[in-house]
């Protein structure tokens, strides 16, 4: 055999627990990758892509088995190999990189310590495991490098984090890295400094790696081929270049095209504003978040409340929804003043403005079924009982596009993502509000489903009148489907507007760093960007 | 020696003994319930026969006891024989009588008592942890206190300062297990009043009843009931133990605590009736450990997955 293979998987099938029956998970796929290599590994959730990752190290999580084919990782096979051999290649040879470093770092110990666990264990001295760690620090662009490292996960932020996981995946100078989706839980802003130290430093160091996502526009500068797959299996594999290019598959052309939603442009908002955002000042204990915040969302229209994690966004959602009273400024509602607590609020103030979250998960009881869940906000608000209530829900969870019949006894656990997201959305509908607050409400998910949610509530505001404030750290969402942009930096508005206005220049120099950071398809926009800035 | 062998000869039958009463279960239930009777491990369905057994007898003593709870009915400390089938105790009354009696007194009192600690104590936490600020710092502060000092002393002090009646009994160990019960149920919902749906029933207007009963108690209920059941054995034995000290339930009334304190002279003649009492209480424990500790595995997430 060529040594030009590092890792070979031939016909692999993977089998997870279900009850008494083992289901397959991955039915037989093969994948190649030559030494210094990165390929990306696309799919929704749910599609077997971090299962095949891990089965790169030869490793199954708890409850799936690996029941048949071949992984072969430069000479080994991985499948026959012992515990102990395994346990030599990960971490030395084999390096994995998670999705949420914030969770994969042990909050009680020292970056730098976690980071010199593994060369130690390797058999490098402690002290030149540390110098490396600073080397590597500074070869990620992290601040400080000589100090960073002494300081506890929760003391850098996200970015940062993600780059010193990274950095602890390269400490052994592994020959395969594997990346779990990287930055998906990461700003735009902060994601472009991430993908470009990772791109770096795998090309220095000519690891191959396997780049594991659900954004296209992210592989495209990452990967020199993509495999694509769809539910364990693989549907097209090809170089980068050629496979955006020409896709082949119909399921691939879905995917691309996927990007390709956007609602129709409205004409400039007119008349009075529903709701009116003047002067908020606001802030924790002696923490200002807000400063001077003021905007207008017209009946109808969707405002989209776009800044980066820490930009105060959430916050203003809590200013209007009463959760947190404004130091200074007020919240005007149809031309009255609402009171700034949500307590003093009256119940049909309350019902006019509706809120959906972004995890669905933590957001629906989950001991409830979606009878009531969708049930309470008419029967509270409404007063409707009995077979009245019964019709209300059925007609809301048709509108959502579930079959009242099939769906209306079940629990939040029974749904997936997407359908629990529009159960929120049904909740919020039940009130008959006027404006809905849509708090990151898509970026938990695939970026088919969220297609799929954008359309939904789309259709519902036509239908409804509605007025949505959309709050979104997503560019690509905001192009869908706002009318009217605010921009937020550190609790201040930088620039606010209509859409079109707002996505042509000039713009701020805020909302440029943040335009111009959503990345596109084209697999030279990263390289052609870091030139430019 | 031949306790010995009884014991293991015991505990011989009682593996046969739940695999039927499982298999019975499995049978005689509905599809739903029947699925987790079936997957339930054999000591929990020891633990749910025994109790079902102990519940039966407590309905049914007048029916099964050969005569009645308070009257002397032969002489002083007779052994076994085929009229007192575990003799007599020291006033000449009928062993197995007032065993069968014992349990409707202790198994009664100790339910009543615990339940009444998980009401107080359940929604006095939950509350706390709903509303916070000062009520929490007041009722919190107020349990720590209470929880400070040793609660057989502190229940002796208050039964001697009250009386002993039934009623004050059930009260005074209500109220001091009702802090254990308090501390667990505010944790517990601690952790489901940051969930976005409570913010979201917030503000939709509800009421803290509503959420209280809607939104925290189905999430915080899977730890409560496990409590329940160790709570449950806990006061069971503070009641014998009280019973034993002569501050419990009063005699002529059945108690096994009491029983046994009663009749202790007899272990000193190396006969084993006054152990059957102290078996019955331990037995019963066993059987709800047992139970407890099948729906703390039930609990621990297992269940979610179906």
């Amino acid at each position: 055999m060529s040594s030009d293979v590092l890792l070979q998987i031939r016909d692999l099938q993977i089998e997870g627990r279900a009850g008494e029956d083992w289901l397959p998970i991955i039915k037989g796929v093969n994948l190649t990758l030559k030494r210094g290599e990165v390929l990306g590994l696309i799919g929704e959730s749910g599609a077997g892509k971090s299962t095949l990752g891990l089965a790169a190290m030869g490793f199954a999580r708890d409850g799936c088995r690996i029941s048949g084919g071949e992984i072969n990782f430069d000479g080994i096979d991985l499948r026959t190999a012992s515990e102990r051999a395994k346990r030599n290649l990960r971490g030395q040879r084999i390096a994995y990189v998670a999705q949420s470093a914030a969770a994969s770092f042990n909050p009680a110990h020292k970056l730098i310590d976690q980071y010199c666990e593994v060369p130690v264990l390797g058999g490098m001295s402690r002290s030149k495991a540390a110098d490396e760690a600073v080397t590597l620090y500074r070869k990620m662009q992290l601040p400080d490098p000589e100090d960073i490292g002494f300081r506890y996960p929760h003391q850098v932020s996200g970015g940062q984090l993600q780059r010193a996981m990274t950095a602890m995946a390269m400490a052994c100078h592994p020959d395969l890295i594997i990346f779990d989706e990287p930055t998906t839980a990461l700003d735009v802003t902060t994601q472009i400094e991430v993908l470009a130290a990772i791109r770096d430093i795998v090309r220095d160091f000519n690891t191959a790696a396997i780049y594991i996502t659900h954004d296209l526009a992210v592989v495209a500068q990452m990967a020199d081929r993509i495999k694509i797959l769809l539910r364990g299996d693989e549907v097209e594999e090809a170089d980068t270049r050629a496979m955006l290019a020409a896709p082949k598959a119909e399921y691939t052309k879905s995917l691309w095209a996927v990007r390709s939603f956007t609602r129709p442009e409205q004409p400039p908002a007119e008349g009075a504003p529903l709701v009116s955002v003047q002067g908020v000042t606001a802030g924790y204990g002696k923490a200002q978040i807000l400063h001077d915040v003021s905007f207008d969302i017209h009946p109808g229209r969707t405002v989209a409340v776009v800044g980066e994690s820490g930009s105060g966004k959430s916050t203003v959602a809590r200013v209007i929804t009463g959760l947190l009273p404004p130091r200074e400024g007020q919240v005007v509602f149809d031309g009255q003043p609402l009171p700034p607590d949500y307590r003093a609020r009256t119940r049909d103030q309350l019902r006019q403005c509706q809120m959906i979250y972004q995890m669905a998960d933590t957001a629906l009881n989950p001991k409830l079924p979606l009878r009531e869940l969708i049930g309470r906000p008419a029967q509270m608000y409404l007063g409707l009982k009995g077979r009245a209530l019964d019709a209300r829900v059925r007609d809301l969870l048709a509108l959502i596009e579930l079959e009242p019949d099939q769906y209306i006894d079940r629990l939040p656990s029974e749904l997936s993502g997407g359908q629990k997201q529009r159960i929120g959305i049904a909740r919020a509908l039940a009130a008959e509000p006027r404006l809905i607050i849509c708090d990151e409400v898509t970026s938990a998910l695939d970026q088919i489903v969220q297609e799929g949610i954008l359309k939904l509530l789309d259709r519902l505001q036509r239908e409804f009148g509605l007025a949505y404030m959309f709050i979104t750290h997503d560019l690509s969402t905001v192009r869908a489907i706002a009318d009217d942009v605010v921009v937020m930096q550190l609790g201040r508005v930088v620039e606010q507007g209509p859409k079109p206005e707002m996505f042509t220049p000039p713009h701020a120099p805020y909302t440029d760093l943040l335009l111009s950071s959503v990345p596109e398809m084209d697999p030279d926009w990263l390289t052609r960007l870091l030139a430019a800035r | 020696m031949n306790v010995l062998i009884f014991l293991v000869l015991a505990i011989a039958a009682s593996i046969p003994l739940s695999y039927a009463f499982r298999a019975g279960l499995v049978r005689v239930l509905p599809h739903e319930k029947a699925l987790v009777a079936r997957d339930m491990p054999l000591t929990a369905a020891f633990g749910i026969m025994v109790i079902g057994v102990y519940v039966i007898v407590a309905f049914a003593a007048p029916l099964l006891a050969p005569f009645p709870e308070r009257a002397v009915v032969g002489s002083q400390f007779q052994p076994w024989d085929s009229t007192y089938l575990l003799g007599t105790d020291r006033l000449g009354r009928d062993m197995l009588s007032r065993l069968i009696y014992g349990a409707r007194n202790t198994v009664g009192i100790a339910f009543a008592t615990t339940a009444l600690a998980f009401v107080v104590g359940a929604l006095l936490g939950i509350w706390a942890a709903l509303r916070g600020g000062w009520l929490d710092q007041l009722l919190s502060r107020f349990v720590d206190a209470l929880m400070a000092i040793p609660s057989l002393i502190f229940s002796l002090l208050l039964l001697t300062i009250f009386g002993t009646s039934v009623l004050t009994l059930i009260l005074v160990i209500a109220a001091v297990d009702a802090t254990r019960v308090y501390r667990i149920a505010r944790s517990v919902s601690q952790g489901v009043v940051v969930m976005d749906y409570i913010e979201a029933a917030r503000l939709r207007g509800e009421g803290n009843w509503y959420l209280i009963r809607h939104e925290i108690l189905p999430n915080a209920l899977a730890p409560l009931v496990a409590e329940f059941g160790l709570r449950f054995c806990f006061v069971f034995l503070t009641i014998s133990s009280l019973s034993f000290l002569g501050l419990g339930i009063q005699p002529p009334t059945a108690d096994w605590g009491s029983m046994v304190r009663d009749n202790a002279t007899l272990i000193t003649f190396g006969d084993m009736t006054p152990l059957m009492p102290a078996g019955a209480i331990a037995l019963l424990t066993v059987a709800v450990n047992f139970v407890v500790d099948w729906q703390l595995y039930r609990a621990s997430g297992l269940k979610e997955q179906g």
